[in-house]
């Protein structure tokens, strides 16, 4: 075993790219969560937008389009939920599903004439001076935008819940929708912008592993983050700096894990490999002891009348 | 992911049942472990029914499922498949050696192949590729390839058809370059591009500059073209969309063959269950263009190619050591088909375990 190996600075720059996926996907089913909606097509909306956000970067050849195209099929495939549990007011967990199910087979469709081409780069930002610090500099100061912007929609979510009426209103229509109403809040209208927002973030995540992680376009690439970020939101009990704190953390271990194996660490890979999945829940169990739990109206069906 | 994946084979399955049952045609089913667009290992399967269904035109229908997960489900989409009337069922990853097993017993009518398993029934054969042979020239390239004398591996789960890929490459890339050393990663997954690249960028960042895979899609070559200067090789597919780097040769599995040949044998009645190994010299295992490399090399990987193809050179052949240090093969010996299909350690020289 040569720990030595392990470079730290790199590691903790590859993590974060690692988690930002998880983090852009956790954080929109977070708000849509907060708003009373269970959507459970995370995994549908992030392989559309890997998709969408693909084509588009490579048809136009600018990364930042595909990333709009990206927010955009995302939403796009979340109105299809809105349609099906807003206004047919469809059981929600069976909508989630039948959008995972339906986007994972249009995006295959979608992405038929794009397997095998690369698409454009992102620029990483490089700020003269800070980008060049040792250490510092390639953790805090070498990534690309999009990882940023994360992490800043992070801090505009928890801002939004904590301090500002609109966070008030999101937060009152997810604990109990007919009061809201009764206030004369526009219930319906309220979780319809949640539920986009969502699926924008979502689709972000997507095309964040087909343009920057991985980068490539591959039939079903998500591989299962999506629903890796639906339970992280449970585990982070509706917060969004656990969220972020879990994204990380997932992403950090999976990375670590796959860093300790290369360096020959003798301890059993069975063990190294479910290490991301243990830890995470392990910490943020612990963390949500505190009384937080779910939104009240979660999952359950607003119809005016009633 | 269980329930969507069980959700999406429910919806397939039905789509598969309401499809006309010709009595007269030969019906021909496929299990994939994987999607069939992953540019791999399972595209290559795909690219075999595609040719079955070109070859025998009108008197043949194939039916395919694809992303089955290796477990129980397992069970339940092949027993759907037969039940559906297929003639022939070729599953196609070793994880679906158990319930092909327990499917073929419920089904005697029907046929069954089985790709890189062990356990045979009389209407259950199987079938593989003697990947490793391709193995020898990859890592005789690599040896020959790598500055930082590291190379990185990836490989999926620790079964005797991986842990021999790594063997094989091992002794060649030593037999060339005495400093290799090798950082192995296991995924546990086939297919997931994501950490593929990841466990990539992982042996990258630790100094390996050329990286082997043993799992289905091309995110680490994808990773290793973004990182530059690192070699890689095409898996079980040509990959040839990062030719000439980082992609420099690849393992081509040809099922296409094999699997008119087996068809025609159903269709003729004269179908038996056995066990087929083909490689290089039988065309099963094709290796890829080489690209990209300097003209010694090239030629070096050629011979070696032309070599196993024609017997004269076998990719086990003593003396070998296992890693312990206990003789494996003695001086002119070369390892037995038993042997290598149970192959469960690593020869001397690899560091670490192998996971049990």
């Amino acid at each position: 075993m040569d720990l030595s190996a392990i470079n730290p600075v790199l590691l903790i720059a590859s993590l974060m790219v690692a988690a930002t996926p998880l983090l852009l996907a956790g954080i929109g089913e977070l708000v849509v969560e907060k708003s009373g909606v269970l959507n459970l097509g995370v995994e549908g909306m992030m392989i559309t937008g890997a998709i969408s956000g693909f084509a588009i970067a490579v048809e136009t050849g600018s990364p930042w389009l595909g990333f709009l195209a990206a927010a955009a099929g995302g939403a796009l495939l979340s109105l299809l939920f809105v349609l099906l549990t807003q206004v047919a007011l469809a059981n929600q967990v069976a909508s989630g599903l039948a959008l995972t199910l339906f986007g994972l087979g249009l995006s295959a469709l979608m992405g038929q004439g794009y397997v095998g081409i690369k698409p454009p780069q992102i620029g990483r930002l490089d700020i003269p001076v800070l980008s060049d610090m040792p250490v510092i500099g390639p953790i805090l100061f070498g990534h690309d935008p999009i990882l940023y912007l994360g992490i800043a929609i992070v801090a505009g979510v928890w801002a939004l819940l904590k301090y500002t009426r609109a966070g008030l209103i999101l937060r009152a229509v997810g604990e109990s929708h007919d009061a809201a109403h009764a206030l004369g809040y526009k219930v319906v209208r309220i979780r319809t912008l949640s539920i986009l927002f969502g699926g924008a973030c979502a689709g972000l995540g997507g095309a964040y592993i087909s343009l920057v992680r991985v980068p490539q376009w591959t039939e079903g690439m998500t591989a299962g983050v999506g629903w890796i970020a639906l339970a992280l939101v449970v585990f982070a009990s509706w917060k969004p700096w656990r969220v972020m704190l879990g994204a990380y953390l997932f992403g950090g271990i999976t990375v670590l894990q796959l860093n300790l194996q290369a360096a020959g660490v003798a301890i059993p890979v069975e063990y190294l490999a479910m290490s991301p999945y243990l830890i995470t829940i392990l910490v943020l169990v612990i963390l949500s002891k505190d009384k937080s739990s779910a939104p009240a109206s979660l999952g359950r069906i607003f119809h005016a009348s009633r | 992911m269980k329930l969507t994946t069980l959700l999406t084979s429910a919806a397939m399955v039905l789509g598969l049942a309401s499809g006309a049952m010709a009595q007269d045609k030969t019906k021909v089913g496929f299990i994939y472990v994987g999607p069939i667009g992953d540019g791999g290992y399972t595209y290559q399967h795909d690219q075999g029914r595609l040719a079955v269904e070109k070859h025998f035109g009108d008197k043949v229908e194939t039916v395919y499922q694809e992303s089955v997960p290796e477990g129980a489900d397992a069970e339940r989409a092949i027993t759907q498949m037969a039940l559906n009337g297929a003639d022939l069922i070729f599953t196609t990853s070793f994880g679906f050696m158990d319930p092909t097993v327990a499917v073929a017993k419920k089904f005697p009518n029907v046929k069954f192949e089985h790709a890189t398993g062990f356990k045979r029934a009389d209407n259950l054969a199987t079938y593989s590729a003697r990947f490793y042979e391709g193995r020898t020239v990859m890592g005789t390239i690599a040896g020959r390839m790598t500055k930082t004398n590291k190379i990185g591996y990836i490989g999926a789960y620790p079964i005797p058809e991986v842990i021999r890929g790594i063997n094989a490459t091992y002794l060649a890339a030593k037999k060339v370059n005495p400093d290799v050393e090798f950082n192995i990663i296991w995924a546990y997954t086939w297919f997931d591009p994501a950490k593929e690249a990841d466990a990539a960028k992982a042996l990258l960042e630790q100094g390996a500059d050329v990286i082997l895979q043993h799992t289905d899609s091309t995110a680490p070559s994808a990773a290793a073209e973004k990182a530059g200067n690192v070699i890689t090789f095409g898996q079980a597919s040509d990959m040839a969309e990062y030719k000439p780097r980082p992609r420099v040769s690849s393992i081509i599995d040809n099922w296409a063959p094999y699997y008119i040949e087996r068809v025609q044998k159903v269709m003729d009645g004269t179908w038996e269950s056995g066990d087929y190994w083909g490689g290089i010299g039988s065309g099963m295992v094709e290796i890829g263009e080489i690209t990209g490399l300097p003209e010694d090399v090239t030629k070096e990987a050629e011979a070696i190619r032309d070599q196993i193809a024609s017997g004269a050179l076998h990719p086990f052949a003593g003396p070998i050591n296992k890693q312990d240090g206990t003789p494996w093969l003695a001086e002119g010996e070369t390892a037995s088909d038993a042997d290598l299909l149970s192959m469960n350690f690593y020869v001397e020289g690899i560091k670490g375990e192998v996971p049990q």
